[in-house]
């Protein structure tokens, strides 16, 4: 006889007094918010950064920005360090994709590629930056590595380590730089303001699809795990 | 009732679930994904706050927000199921209840 679903009261107690928290904390705000488009608007202006999002991200509000990229690589570094079976992905697949994963990877690959350099570019003007860029990076090396193409070996070694490390080193020392400028930290020259970003943004791109690669390799299992047990 | 008000009372709803999943489910993934249920609902209630300006356009800080929070959902949840995943194959148990025998089904 199937299990009556039961529902326990000091869940469904503390659900609910979330759920009312939520409700209370946002009614508690004034009716009329003044916002910060009008600011963030002309401050990206002035900065040559013409999506705001990309300039609230990377320039306003960059320290943000920084720590994210920080957790990011303390994720992955975490979960490489608790893989039990680096090779198992490796035995798994045996590299070699069927005739139809084999083509589908090389024709999407390389789209793949220009579509991220795409978003990272038009990030500046428009949807579009760092993240959704290092996704579609990240996509394309789970792909290739999936379809045996890429060896997964790279994942663990030292020059993916050292692709994985650049966007935050980069991010870190084009922070650290106004500090010796006589500024205060992340205070970007307004001369280069745009290129300091677009660097930074390049690099990230980088090192976030390389994370993204990394964390899903680094999960990988022998298929005959779960039959052991 | 407008639409930022659907917004927040969706994002509201699906935080409670989270909670609800988080603390009542025993097996750990389904904690992970109750995890996420909750990162979910707090974007939706703060994208759902940016639209309250009296502009047209959309208050970009929450926005921005939003996209440091969904990377750093996506470090949590990976190194969660990294942690799940290793104390299976330590323990060979799902929960952290210490009376489950390895192999059960919960």
């Amino acid at each position: 006889m199937p299990e009556r679903p039961r529902i326990r009261l000091v869940p469904l107690a503390a659900s609910l007094a979330v759920f009312a928290l939520v409700l209370r904390a946002v009614h508690a705000l004034p009716d009329t918010a003044t916002g910060l488009s009008a600011e963030m608007t002309a401050g990206a202006k002035a900065s040559g950064i013409k999506n705001v999002v990309t300039a609230v991200l990377l320039d306003f509000r960059g320290y943000d920005t920084l720590l994210e990229i920080a957790v990011l690589m303390l994720a992955t570094i975490a979960v490489l360090s608790l893989r039990t079976d680096p090779d198992a992905l490796s035995r798994r697949i045996s590299g070699v994709a069927g005739p139809v994963l084999g083509a589908l990877t090389r024709a999407y690959v390389p789209i793949m590629i220009v579509v991220a350099g795409h978003l990272v570019w038009i990030g500046s003007s428009g949807p579009g930056g760092a993240f959704q860029g290092g996704a579609v990076l990240g996509a394309a090396g789970i792909l290739l590595a999936l379809s045996g193409f890429a060896r997964p070996r790279w994942s663990s070694g030292a020059p993916m380590r050292w692709v994985l490390a650049v966007g935050l080193l980069t991010f870190i020392a084009v922070a650290l730089l106004p500090l010796a400028l006589g500024g205060t930290l992340l205070q970007y020259p307004d001369e280069s303001r745009k290129s300091l970003v677009l660097l930074v943004e390049i690099l990230l791109t980088l090192s976030i699809g390389a994370s993204l690669t990394s964390l899903f390799l680094a999960s990988a299992s022998d298929t005959s795990e779960g039959e052991r047990r | 009732m407008t639409t930022y008000d659907v917004y927040v009372a969706g994002g509201a709803v699906l935080f409670a679930l989270g909670t609800y999943g988080l603390l009542e489910r025993s097996h750990l993934v389904h904690k992970v994904i109750a995890a996420n249920f909750m990162g979910s609902g707090i974007f939706l209630v703060l994208i759902g706050l940016a639209n309250r300006t009296p502009t047209p356009e959309p208050d970009p800080v929450p926005q921005a927000m939003v996209l440091t929070g969904i990377v750093v959902t996506v470090a949590m949840t990976a190194l969660g199921l990294a942690i799940v995943k290793r104390y299976f194959s330590e323990t060979g148990r799902t929960t952290l209840d210490a009376d489950e025998k390895p192999g059960e089904r919960r």
